[in-house]
């Protein structure tokens, strides 16, 4: 049973003081004066964290009292043409995260056969070997240097086999594989948490791309169907390239930024 | 004794047939028809009974099924029992025919925001199309570049409509505002109508049929209501209030009843000459988003045909008009089809009862757009699906399914000899679609972003899209 609340029950019991009230008034009358003695007085950490605490009290306060003015204030109409226009029976319908449709496939494929791409990430970090790989040995004497570990974050097809695991020179550590990445779309400025198809090219080498290997900087292949983007020619976008934006390794997770 | 047995199977291969119209009366009593008799051979013994002096197209109908074999072949090959008389449905055909559109003839720049909504005039020499940056602009069909561009609204232009004379052009806006143009100068005649307090969802013209010259228009709103207004006295005659939601849709009834399709699930009917509320149709249980008259097009173009004849007096053209709309009705009532965000249709006939005809369900998402064909065989459906249904016009039963849109079909219209189907998608394409063989006719890619906007004119030579690219496309 709680034992603090005896001044409730009493005040239950045997009604307030004569003068609570009044001595409550007094009270808070006081108390603008107090703090602001207070306010003058305190000095040193005391006095900033004094200052800081009333500063936000303050603009919270100013916010609210402009908040109920704004209520009653007369305003103008908004008659300025809002952009993105739409047709009558789409005007009460909610647009959900409309994908935009962009005829970009061609531009794609153009710069797919240049092989140079305008990325938003132009230049990366070059990845020594020793920083890509960790040499495990093998043997009874420990004695073999051939086999390697990747120490980046994979992508693993999904019809991917292992070799027999005494043969196998890289292996890539099923801790650190990758099925799907969050994608950023630029103009829509939203993300969405997409499937990876696969590894377009890492920056650091052919090699990276065929082991499938995810840097800062590598150029992945996403699955947007659910985008609902659409070619010229009215068929879905299926696959559409992003740019890796973190280092995938340290996070635990790989955020992209879709090219288009 | 071959040519015994011969003769024996010609005479055993007749079958008792009945041909009836669409509506089911006979013609003429039940007969005998041997088992080589065709679709020619029908058509001709049709024309012969209908004492047509020129001959008509007709195409046949068993069941609801074409008929294109000779009667033998179907007989054999649908197990048909021979004893019970075979019912043939005749249903006349235009008698032009419509080129399928299969290129894109022109692209044409001006508009600077998405293209909400295109039009044809009636006579189909004049196009005109509404868009967000908030001017109508009139194009030269013949140079197939912009003649005028028409400024005044304060923001997007959401419909345009025709007078059915093709004199006038009226477009609502988001602010609420009417303006009329005059469709030669593309200057605004006259003040803006105000009245309505949001935005203008649909306008539909008085037919020619009624009165003409064209004066009065009929226009529905986010507000709620409905308005008449007259153009020549410039002001608002009736306020058709009562729908308690927004009103997606209005149209003009060639009986001078307005039909009014709400957010509010509900269809109200309405007489015209004092405003007064005739039927309510219930039925839906979601917003109504579409409604479609039978007779719709024949009202649309007015006294305009396929010939590209032109009238000089008024009388005139209300004469042929009002001809040309008896004709397309027969001796039927109109019918009203209602599209729906519960993913259903209804079919009614408002002049006979407050109940509907038929309820047309296969969407799988809600149904923004129906359309009767010109003929009023056939009614198209336009859904969020992604695909175009086609239902017998008149009884109400599902024919077939267009599916080949990979986003939501939003817009749907007929060729003016209703052979045809066009639809424009949020895929960015538009489709061909051919009735009688059921399946996509022509695939019109072109489009940068979503099409808003299709209408296919009257005389059957254009089609024009808007969209969301800001371009207005011609095809040809």
């Amino acid at each position: 049973m709680p034992q603090g609340d005896y001044i409730e029950l009493h005040q239950k019991r045997n009604g307030y003081r004569l003068d609570h009230f009044e001595r409550k008034r007094k009270r808070e009358a006081r108390q603008v004066h107090e703090l602001s003695h207070k306010a003058q007085k305190s000095i040193g950490f005391k006095g900033k964290q004094f200052a800081k605490k009333r500063y936000a009290e303050k603009a919270l306060m100013k916010k609210t009292i402009n908040m109920h003015e704004e209520s009653n204030k007369r305003r103008k109409t908004d008659d300025d043409v809002a952009d993105g226009a739409l047709p009558p029976y789409l005007l009460d319908r909610e647009t959900t995260t409309r994908a935009k449709i962009l005829s970009n496939t061609i531009k794609q494929k153009r710069k797919e056969k240049a092989g140079k791409w305008e990325v938003p990430l132009p230049k990366v970090r070059p990845v020594a070997e020793d920083e890509m790989f960790k040499v495990v040995r093998t043997g009874k004497r420990k004695t073999k240097q051939w086999k390697r570990m990747i120490t980046k974050a994979t992508f693993v097809g999904p019809g991917f086999t292992r070799k027999p695991p005494k043969y196998e020179r890289f292996i890539r550590p099923s801790g650190l594989r990758f099925t799907k990445a969050h994608v950023t779309h630029p103009e829509l400025k939203c993300t969405f948490n997409l499937e990876i198809i696969g590894i377009k090219k890492n920056p650091n080498g052919p090699m990276y791309t065929s082991l499938g290997v995810i840097t800062k900087g590598t150029i992945i292949e996403v699955n947007v169907s659910e985008l609902g983007l659409v070619t010229p020619a009215g068929k879905v976008v299926w696959g559409k390239y992003a740019q890796v934006t973190n280092n995938p390794e340290n996070d635990g997770c790989i955020n992209a930024v879709l090219l288009v | 004794m071959e040519a015994q047995e011969q003769k024996d199977m010609d005479s055993n291969s007749n079958i008792m047939c009945l041909l009836t119209d669409p509506e089911g009366t006979p013609l003429g009593p039940s007969m005998f028809l041997p088992h080589n008799a065709g679709p020619p051979q029908l058509q001709q013994l049709v024309n012969k009974l209908l004492n047509n002096e020129d001959k008509l197209p007709y195409s046949f109908y068993i069941s609801d099924q074409e008929l294109v074999l000779q009667l033998g072949e179907y007989l054999e090959k649908n197990k048909v029992s021979v004893e019970k008389v075979l019912k043939i449905v005749y249903q006349p055909q235009a008698i032009f025919r419509i080129r399928p559109v299969n290129r894109c003839s022109a692209t044409i720049a001006g508009h600077t925001e998405a293209v909400l909504t295109v039009a044809f005039s009636p006579d189909g020499r004049q196009l005109a199309s509404g868009s967000g940056d908030t001017t109508v602009r009139l194009w030269d069909l013949t140079t197939q570049t912009p003649m005028h561009t028409c400024t005044g609204h304060k923001n997007w232009v959401l419909c345009i409509a025709w007078s059915p004379d093709g004199k006038h052009l009226v477009s609502g806006s988001k602010s609420g505002e009417i303006l009329s143009w005059d469709p030669q100068t593309g200057k605004q005649s006259g003040n803006p109508f105000i009245g309505h307090k949001k935005w203008i969802t649909a306008i539909s013209w008085e037919p020619v049929h009624l009165s003409s010259p064209c004066r009065r228009f009929a226009t529905s709103s986010k507000d709620g209501d409905v308005r008449i207004w007259d153009i020549s006295l410039r002001r608002c005659v009736i306020a058709l209030t009562g729908h308690t939601l927004a009103v997606t849709c209005v149209k003009w009834g060639g009986d001078g009843m307005i039909y009014s399709g709400s957010q509010d699930c509900t269809i109200k009917v309405w007489e015209t000459t004092q405003g007064k509320l005739v039927r309510e149709l219930k039925g839906h249980g979601h917003w109504v988003n579409s409604l479609a008259l039978s007779t719709e097009y024949v009202l649309r173009t007015g006294a305009f045909d396929h010939t590209g004849k032109q009238y000089s007096s008024p009388e005139e053209m209300k004469e042929v008009a009002l001809e040309r709309y008896n004709k397309m009705r027969g001796n039927a009532p109109e019918r009203l089809v209602s599209g729906s965000d519960d993913f259903t249709m209804f079919l009614w006939e408002p002049a006979v009862s407050k109940h509907n005809k038929a309820r047309l369900t296969g969407h799988q998402q809600l149904v923004n757009h129906v359309y009767f064909s010109p003929d009023g065989q056939w009614i198209a459906s336009a859904s969020f699906d992604k695909s175009v249904k086609l239902w017998n016009g008149t009884t109400g039963k599902f024919v077939a399914v267009f599916r080949g849109h990979v986003g939501p079909v939003y817009q749907i219209s007929w060729s003016a000899d209703s052979r045809l189907l066009l639809s424009g998608s949020k895929d960015s394409t538009l489709k061909v679609w051919d009735i009688q063989k059921q399946k996509l006719k022509q695939d019109l890619p072109g489009h940068e972003d979503e099409v808003f906007a299709v209408d296919w004119s009257p005389d059957g030579e254009k089609v024009a899209s808007g969209g969301k690219d800001r371009v207005m496309k011609l095809w040809m």
